[in-house]
């Protein structure tokens, strides 16, 4: 009996919380390590359709992104596909300007691997899509990306 | 000796690491973009004769306004599509309903035997995006499925699993992704 009674007069001892800092702070830095701040706002939809085949879009800084969709304010610009680049509507003529101030702001022996992605919603028709392809080719930015999400195959 | 300095309270250490923790946490986007990376061809130059192909040689896929198939003038499913254009890339020996075959000298891989065949896709300019992309999709399947075939009948591993570059390229060289899209025409009225 004695035994169980010395144990009982200690109580449960308090759980150090002392280490508490240390283990939010690598929460912390593993969320600073891996944040991406969103670069564009976007005013149009993109819904992406989804495919089995994808690769990983390798490095971030050397990819442009070009959005079409139906604008998300459908009251004030209608439900007809538009092109977004940077934070604005655009035209299909503004992409070559678009294409060159990309290249300007990367370095001069990375501008060949620049990637165009193109984030298009999926129930954009093909009319506004080609129209830019044409445009990319024409300008000489031939690696593009049609940007999908994952779908797994059964 | 100098008096002891009073010791800084650590306690609220945790809150403040916590607010900046639910900060990142909230802007977070993990997302890495994904997709499916293409080529486009360089302009053509409109005076040049487009080249001469074979029909046999040619595996038509059309796809309408109403994001319907046409595999070579017969109506066709996003479901049958991946195994016609792999039977269509396949090697046949001796065939005249098949393309063509060519012996390739391949690094690693010797005299190899490989189609001639070109995957031609036309689409609609009110073809929908969902729809090209699974077309694209079934088409990529397809070659996936004869490079990881290839790949596994030579360096007994699939084609992603391929570790040194010089094979990746000689399985690229054996089955060469060719698809050729043509420009896009208006066929169904305006989109």
């Amino acid at each position: 009996m004695s035994r169980f009674k010395k144990k009982k007069d200690g109580g449960l001892p308090a759980i150090s919380t002392s280490s508490l800092p240390d283990i939010i702070f690598m929460l912390l830095f593993f969320f600073m390590v891996t944040t991406v701040m969103r670069e564009n706002t976007t005013i149009v939809k993109t819904r992406l359709p989804q495919a089995s085949e994808i690769q990983k879009l390798e490095k971030k800084s050397l990819v442009s992104y070009i959005y079409i969709g139906e604008p998300r304010n459908i009251k004030t610009y209608g439900n007809e596909s538009r092109i977004q680049l940077n934070d604005q509507f655009a035209a299909v003529s503004d992409i070559p300007e678009f294409i060159f101030s990309e290249r300007e702001s990367r370095d001069e022996n990375e501008r060949k691997l620049l990637t165009t992605s193109l984030k298009v919603d999926y129930i954009t028709k093909m009319g506004v899509v080609t129209d830019v392809k044409q445009e990319l080719r024409k300008v000489g930015a031939f690696k593009i990306n049609y940007s999908t999400r994952k779908k797994a195959y059964k | 000796m100098a008096r002891k300095l009073p010791e800084v309270n650590a306690g609220s250490m945790a809150d403040i690491a916590f607010l900046l923790l639910v900060f990142f946490l909230v802007t977070t986007t993990m997302d890495v973009d994904t997709g499916l990376i293409r080529k486009l061809p360089p302009p053509v130059d409109p005076n040049q004769k487009p080249p001469d192909i074979k029909e046999r040689n040619i595996m038509k896929i059309l796809v309408n306004n109403r994001d319907r198939l046409l595999v070579n003038n017969k109506e066709g499913s996003l479901y049958t599509l991946k195994d016609e254009v792999k039977d269509f890339m396949s090697i046949h020996l001796d065939n005249e309903s098949y393309p063509g075959i060519t012996v390739k000298n391949i690094k690693l891989l010797g005299n190899v035997p490989t189609s001639k065949g070109i995957v031609s896709l036309k689409n609609d300019r009110g073809t929908s995006y969902k729809m090209y992309i699974q077309v694209q999709n079934e088409l990529a399947r397809a070659f996936k499925e004869l490079k990881d075939e290839l790949s596994m009948d030579k360096f007994g591993r699939k084609y992603d699993k391929l570790i040194k570059e010089e094979q990746i390229k000689a399985i690229d060289e054996a089955v060469p992704m060719r698809i050729s899209e043509a420009e896009p025409e208006n066929i169904g009225g305006r989109n």
